[in-house]
């Protein structure tokens, strides 16, 4: 055990009060305060009402490039597409060099490699941040295979050179309530991201909240994600209906706060799967820095999982600098 | 940059085609007033808006007379669906004049302007839009078959939400086939003469409803009228109850609705984010200048730190500022009057040996602005757990059991409003069951239907408005309104005047 997992065992038991069983853990996620629909959804409502204008605009455009895992996640993939989709995350607006460039690109396990060749000089390496990598794993997006294939999954992606790893929780563990099981995944896949020089990749724990179904079970799964040693709780695999919504969101951020609160550690979220427009992604951007404040507007504390979103937000930014709305042909498909 | 000084986002008062100069409407028209005009201000820049006409003793005299015509020549008269068609015109007209409104509103009161077009302007439309449809049911309203109306109605409204109680009380009285004299609040009026204009748009048979602007002693001199059958008043309850003592042995009928200290109680199991949100909302919409405002926080002690912590936090984000911008959540107080008040009981709750804690913004220098404040140490024996401050400030005491919190939160001559705060839904019906108050909100606050009858207990007043109940305020079994007619001479002199 590396000296963190040490320190994420510890503070696991002590706020537990014993190991991480599943009576333990439902005595603790059950004792957390409940959520009220109604109001919660009152909430997101209102934030999305704030009027993001002129300079303001500017600055959420930018930052919402410069947050983005452009994402491709389909069975037709091929090395190719992936190619494209890396140099739209480099050079997003070709017109305009000023640009900046995204987050990560998100990619099958299988595509790491090709990814992380695409991306060439413009990858993150430990001295230079560029652009991430990251990973689905862990048998996305159903989670339904045996720990050791989800491990394997997890280690091929890591020795390609994935940066960042997004797994999916066992939703059915959880509704079933043996959270000791998912809880107890979690940190094995977590241990799976470590490399040989004793780094480790990023962890981003998909809660897959549409097959949650309550704010209640978002909110339990998303401390049991953290306890786990997640490092950001992301909404969504994009596969299931409803993927992210402003609440779903605003309850995760609240858990992040709380959290803080408790321990002062910084836990990421990514909302992913459905956000498509720039007015969109401003609200979020708004909960965000309502909620959290605005030092989790960052690309190590917030994500937008997404594909169409970019170019939306592109043509958002050729009207502010030009004044004027272009169309989709001037903006490129990937 | 720092994102969260979001740039300004005005609402353009460019939609406002104001008059400089407003007169009393009467019997359809607008007419110059005989007592002195006087101005209404911005209170969030003090500028004046327009010079507004002071109704006197001739102009109420006038006014009453015109809806008593009205009422006895043409609205008693009309069928049901057709005062129906009236009020539905005038509905749809409040929807398409809605930004409009907003901004009028916003302007004139100095409540934020997201307030105005998310609450205020679309209750109102939905107040009409509800009242209309029971124009022709009235056989449904509790009172038997063919009520009656009961003739010309006399509504003095307060300055909280002008347009919206013009609405709570020209709905109902219109919809039941009376006529109104309404007088706004001095510092507001200028969203009821906005309403003057809708109603020459839509038509309505003159003289059905006259506005009239003034101070007290016009409101004074209006519900004192003779000629009034019915007297609806919002407002405090010291004028409640000189209205009250005004109209005894009178056959008048009344409708008061006043002040309140609403009691929000946050059990320990509560949905604490969802709560949170509720207090803010309880105390802090419209600069807490709301007569059903849950000025009271009565937390359970296990959680009180924490609730107070989340609260201070959250009361950070909150920005005063400008009412016309949108990002804007805590206007303007509405008078220079009203700030004094707030400030004076802010400073008695200091003394008193309550903590207070005001959230740290940034205060415009012209305009009457008071900053989100919270009490902490409150007892039940403090005057700002006990006076309605009507403003921004938020008492917190705490409680130990359900049943101190219900002895708590009934300990108050008020009882127009509470809140419940609890996940568990047994509790919530055993609580609300006991407290003493005409509204009960339960995981939520401030969330007004037409459908639901509003009103309070004790000194906050009585009879209901909203729902049937505030229908039937306005209307009167058949049997009775024909004993009134043919026993009181007041009425056959009236109709030799008529003739």
């Amino acid at each position: 055990m590396t000296s963190t997992e040490l320190a994420t065992r510890e503070r696991t038991l002590s706020l537990l009060g014993g190991e991480a069983t599943d009576s333990n853990l439902r005595r603790y996620l059950h004792g957390i305060p409940g959520v009220d629909a109604v109001g919660l959804e009152q909430r997101a409502a209102a934030l999305g009402t704030r009027s993001i204008k002129t300079s303001s605009k500017k600055w959420a455009i930018d930052t919402i490039i410069g947050l983005i895992d452009l994402t491709t996640l389909e069975g037709a993939d091929t090395p190719g597409k992936v190619r494209s989709l890396v140099a739209k995350a480099i050079t997003p607006d070709p017109a305009d060099p000023s640009c900046p460039r995204v987050a990560a690109v998100c990619v099958y396990g299988d595509m790491v490699g090709d990814a992380v060749r695409a991306l060439g000089a413009a990858h993150t390496t430990p001295a230079q941040p560029g652009i991430n990598v990251a990973a689905v794993a862990t048998a996305f997006p159903s989670g339904r295979a045996s720990r050791a294939v989800k491990l394997a999954d997890t280690a091929d992606a890591i020795a390609a050179g994935a940066d960042e790893i997004d797994m999916v929780i066992d939703r059915g563990a959880f509704l079933s309530g043996r959270y000791g099981e998912v809880f107890d995944e979690i940190v094995a896949v977590k241990a799976a991201c470590a490399r040989p020089d004793g780094t480790t990749a990023h962890l981003k724990v998909i809660l897959e909240t549409g097959e949650l179904n309550t704010y209640d079970n978002v909110r339990r799964a998303s401390w049991l994600a953290i306890l786990a040693g997640g490092d950001f709780i992301k909404t969504s695999t994009g596969k299931v209906s409803p993927a992210a919504t402003l609440p779903v969101t605003l309850s995760m951020l609240e858990v992040v706060r709380d959290w803080h609160r408790l321990t002062g550690e910084k836990i990421g979220v990514k909302p992913a799967g459905g956000i498509r427009t720039s007015k969109d992604a401003i609200k979020y951007l708004v909960t965000v820095a309502e909620t959290v404040g605005e030092e989790w507007l960052v690309p190590e504390l917030f994500r937008f999982g997404a594909s169409s979103l970019l170019n939306d937000v592109l043509l958002q930014r050729q009207k502010l600098a030009t004044g004027h709305y272009s169309g989709p042909a001037y903006v490129t498909i990937d | 940059m720092n994102f969260l000084d979001y740039a300004p986002a005005p609402e353009s008062k460019a939609i406002l085609n104001l008059r400089n100069d407003y007169g009393l409407f009467i019997d359809g028209e607008f007419v110059d007033g005989t007592g002195t005009p006087f101005a209404s201000i911005s209170p969030a820049t003090e500028q004046q808006i327009a010079m507004i006409s002071n109704a006197g003793a001739a102009d109420v005299d006038k006014a009453v007379a015109a809806a008593r015509r009205a009422y006895d020549t043409t609205w008693s008269r009309l069928s049901g669906s057709d005062r129906g068609k009236y009020l539905f015109r005038i509905a749809r007209l409040v929807q398409e004049r809605a930004r409009e409104l907003a901004v009028a509103e916003s302007l004139d009161n100095g409540k934020p302007i997201k307030e105005t077009r998310d609450v205020d302007i679309p209750l109102v439309a939905a107040w009409f839009f509800y009242y209309a449809g029971w124009a022709d049911k009235l056989e449904h309203a509790g009172l038997g078959p063919n009520p009656a109306s009961l003739g010309v109605a006399a509504q003095v409204i307060p300055w909280n939400f002008p347009l919206l109680m013009l609405a709570w009380k020209i709905a109902p009285a219109l919809a039941a086939g009376n006529t109104v004299v309404l007088k706004p609040a001095e510092t507001t009026p200028l969203t009821a003469l906005l309403f003057a204009e809708i109603c020459q748009q839509a038509d309505l048979p003159p003289g059905v409803v006259n506005i009239i602007t003034g101070a007290g002693d016009t409101g004074d001199l209006l519900v004192k009228h003779a000629d009034v059958n019915k007297v609806a008043f919002t407002g405090s309850t010291a004028v409640g109850r000189a209205i009250a003592r005004s109209v005894a042995g009178t056959d008048k009928k009344l409708t008061l609705e006043l002040g309140g200290k609403g009691a929000n109680i946050v059990f320990d199991d509560a949905p604490i984010d969802q709560a949170i949100e509720g207090i803010v909302n309880g105390v802090f919409f419209n600069q807490g200048q709301v007569c059903c405002a849950g000025s009271r926080l009565l937390v359970q002690e296990s959680v009180h730190d924490d609730v107070v912590d989340r609260l201070k936090q959250r009361l950070s984000t909150l920005r005063l500022g400008d009412p016309l911008d949108k990002n804007t959540d805590i206007g303007a107080i509405n008078s220079a009057a009203q700030l004094k008040r707030i400030s004076a009981l802010s400073d008695i709750g200091e003394q008193e040996g309550a903590e207070r804690w005001s959230a740290d913004c940034a205060i415009p220098e012209n305009g009457f602005w008071f900053a989100p404040t919270i009490f902490t140490n409150v007892s039940t024996s403090h005057r700002i757990a006990r006076d309605e401050i009507f403003g921004p400030v938020l008492s917190v005491l705490t409680f130990r059991t359900p049943a101190e919190a219900i002895a708590k939160a009934n300990n108050t001559p008020y009882g127009l409003s509470a809140g419940i705060w609890s996940d568990k839904g047994s509790r919530i019906l055993a609580v609300a069951d006991k407290l003493r108050a005409g509204v009960v909100w339960a995981n939520t606050f401030n969330r007004f239907d037409p459908a639901s009858p509003f009103g309070g207990y004790k000194e906050s007043g009585f009879g209901r408005e909203g729902g049937r109940q505030g229908l039937a305020a306005y209307l009167a079994p058949a049997s009775t309104k024909a004993d009134a007619r043919t026993d009181t001479p007041k009425i056959s002199a009236r109709k030799k005047a008529a003739q």
